[in-house]
């Protein structure tokens, strides 16, 4: 069972939300579509919910046209990013009512629904209402109600979003858990978190602006980006971009530093070039290391921050540790040629470690 | 000055309390005396300015000075009730309708519609005397609970969409949407999801049309004679040379009284408390 898209296309006054969108969906995987805010992964999913009209293009579900059926007529089921339950039912009939919608008996549905609920660990909440209960589990109910009735097609709008941080990364275990039962359906979570995409999905599809950028397993995008804007979304922080040229079997950055060209870029023609490397790979270096000014630091967790100017471009250098830097402050940047990508000036890929 | 502020917000609360309270008061105690007790003078502690008698209230049912009270209490509240009923149907479904489908017709848009419902209460009733009339009188339908139930349904519709369409637009679409999802067509999601979260506005709505069916005076006296008579002209009918007091003062009280039980029992489904844990 796969849901093809081909050339989506959405627009709101001439602008196009959605720009030419074409992908395969299959049954069985979890999918997830990463992008920065407004790139149109929630646009995408309402659309494939049926909740916005397309302009152009088709979706089909196993050879039938997804577009020609009205909303309560896809088998759809979708988690908001701002969960949604109906106050008026105890959450054990919020579960059901997806069933009892499709004609199974209050008893079979309420049955059903107490295994969905053990599953997301919510037993003794089936009398509750949604109000009494707190954040993480009302998102527990919208997800329980999604997957109770094994639907075609499984929607998850960013549905960590909202959950603080710790009680996001418990759910993400949780998740992988859950989604790994979910064998009859074709699973789309949508997230802007690398780490997230990375850890949970069979296929990353990468989305900017309305289109889609890569598609492929979560390895595959994050070693061999296939642009450097998927290099920047795929990475936290997004890969230094360095535009430099190859001349002599060296690589030339500004301000008069060269490297020595790597192996896996012996192959390339002399030109100019983009060159990244991530944050984490960069080092603070010895004395005959290229010297940057540092314009910004920052601690975050156990990691710190810090945002130089070279000679060559600014950098983003994240390492080990709580460290104070001081503004202006000139630190060695270490590059290792070894782990540089290369794109070609119309940023797309040539040469990955 | 400071010191001065809770003495003067108080004083003024218990006086417009006094204020609002006072007509009440002098009812109540009017209609517990007797002929001569109401006008010997201003009395009104009973039993220690004077005899309290239950001549007033059971004049209601037929007794000296009075009138039969049973018969236009119950015209009134056929008549209250079924306008209202048809107006909160009919209305809630408009308002459904008008809060969440986009409508337009040359330049006129779903503001515009909601507009023209709404500015038929900004008309002044008597503008409309002589039309409902002569509508009422071609279709034979004069002095009768029916022709009142129509011309009732007419003036309360707009009061009900107003209320609706405002409930409406704060309840989440995203409900709506997941009862789409999980399968409703938009009238099942209607039925069964946005209309259990809209009682409290539904209440409101229902209290508003109740209120101005029952208490109005003006088309129950111009559409009526003498098969169907409604509370209000009852009422005033008993003045005359001779107003009987005590009997004016005890339907006045009986008349207000099924309001003011349905204010009191609905007062707690009027908080917007409801909707939490829909969306946080």
């Amino acid at each position: 069972m796969a849901l093809i898209a081909d050339h989506l296309t959405l627009e709101v006054d001439r602008v196009p939300h959605l720009d030419g969108l074409s992908f395969t969906l299959e049954r069985g995987r979890l999918h997830t579509l990463i992008g920065r805010t407004l790139a149109g992964k929630t646009t995408l999913l309402r659309a494939i919910a049926g909740l916005e009209r397309i302009d152009r293009g088709s979706l089909d579900l196993d050879g039938e046209s997804f577009l020609a059926r009205p909303v309560w007529e896809r088998d759809v089921a979708m988690v908001y990013e701002q969960f949604i339950n109906y106050p008026h039912l105890s959450v054990l009939d919020n579960v059901a009512f997806p069933l009892r919608r499709r004609g199974l008996s209050a008893d079979a549905a309420r049955e059903r629904a107490r295994t969905v609920l053990e599953r997301v660990s919510l037993v003794g909440f089936e009398k509750r209402r949604p109000s009494q209960l707190s954040g993480g589990q009302q998102q527990r109910v919208a997800l329980a109600r999604a997957l109770a009735r094994g639907a075609d097609v499984l929607l998850l709008d960013e549905p960590l979003a909202n959950l603080d941080y710790k009680l996001r990364e418990q759910m993400r275990e949780e998740l992988r858990g859950l989604f790994s039962d979910q064998g009859g359906s074709i699973v789309l979570y949508t997230t802007t978190e690398p780490a997230e995409a990375m850890v949970l999905g069979d296929v990353v599809l990468v989305m900017h602006e309305g289109r889609m950028l890569q598609m492929g397993p979560p390895d595959e995008v994050f070693d061999r980006p296939a642009t450097t804007t998927v290099a920047g979304i795929v990475n936290d922080p997004p890969m230094n971009i360095v535009d430099a040229a190859i001349e002599d079997g060296l690589i030339r950055l500004g301000g008069g530093r060269s490297l020595p060209l790597p192996m896996h870029m012996r192959g390339l023609p002399p030109g100019n070039y983009r060159f990244g490397l991530r944050a984490n790979e960069l080092k603070l270096g010895s004395t005959d290391d290229a010297v940057g000014t540092v314009t910004f630091s920052e601690v975050s967790g156990s990691e710190t921050f810090i945002h130089v100017d070279t000679g060559f471009g600014p950098l983003v250098i994240q390492i080990e540790g709580v460290h104070r830097f001081a503004l202006d402050a000139a630190v060695p940047v270490a590059i290792d040629q070894e782990r540089l990508f290369a794109f070609d000036p119309n940023d797309r890929l040539v040469a990955a470690p | 000055m400071s010191r001065l502020y809770p003495v003067l917000k108080y004083g003024a609360i218990l006086g417009w309390s006094a204020f609002v309270v006072a007509p009440f008061l002098w009812a109540l105690t009017t209609s517990f005396k007797t002929i001569n007790g109401v006008t010997s003078g201003p009395r009104y502690l009973p039993w220690l300015q004077y005899e309290p008698s239950l001549q007033g209230w059971t004049s209601l049912f037929g007794g000296t000075g009075g009138i039969d009270i049973v018969q236009p209490y119950m015209d009134s509240i056929v008549v209250t009730l079924g306008a209202s009923a048809i107006s909160i149907v009919l209305g809630t479904l408009a308002a459904y309708g008008l809060s969440r489908f986009k409508y337009q017709l040359g330049f006129v848009k779903n503001s515009d519609i909601v507009f023209f419902f709404v500015s038929q209460r900004i008309m002044p009733p008597v503008v409309l005397a002589i039309p409902f009339f002569l509508m009422l009188q071609f279709l034979g339908l004069l002095d009768s609970a029916l022709g009142l139930i129509i011309v009732y349904v007419a003036l309360l519709l707009p009061i009900a969409v107003w209320v609706m369409v405002d409930f409406f637009n704060n309840v989440p679409r995203q409900l709506d949407e997941m009862a789409m999802l999980d399968g409703c067509t938009p009238l099942r999601g209607f039925v069964l999801v946005v209309l259990p979260n809209s009682l409290p506005g539904i209440i409101v709505a229902a209290l508003f049309c109740v209120i101005f069916g029952w208490n109005d005076f003006f088309f129950a006296f111009t559409l009526t004679f003498t098969q169907t008579q409604l509370l209000p002209v009852a009422i005033v009918a008993l003045n005359s040379s001779v107003t009987p007091w005590w009997t004016l003062s005890a339907s006045a009280l009986i008349s207000v009284t099924p309001l003011v039980i349905i204010a009191v029992l609905v007062e707690r489904f009027l908080s917007r408390g409801h909707l939490a844990g829909a969306i946080r």
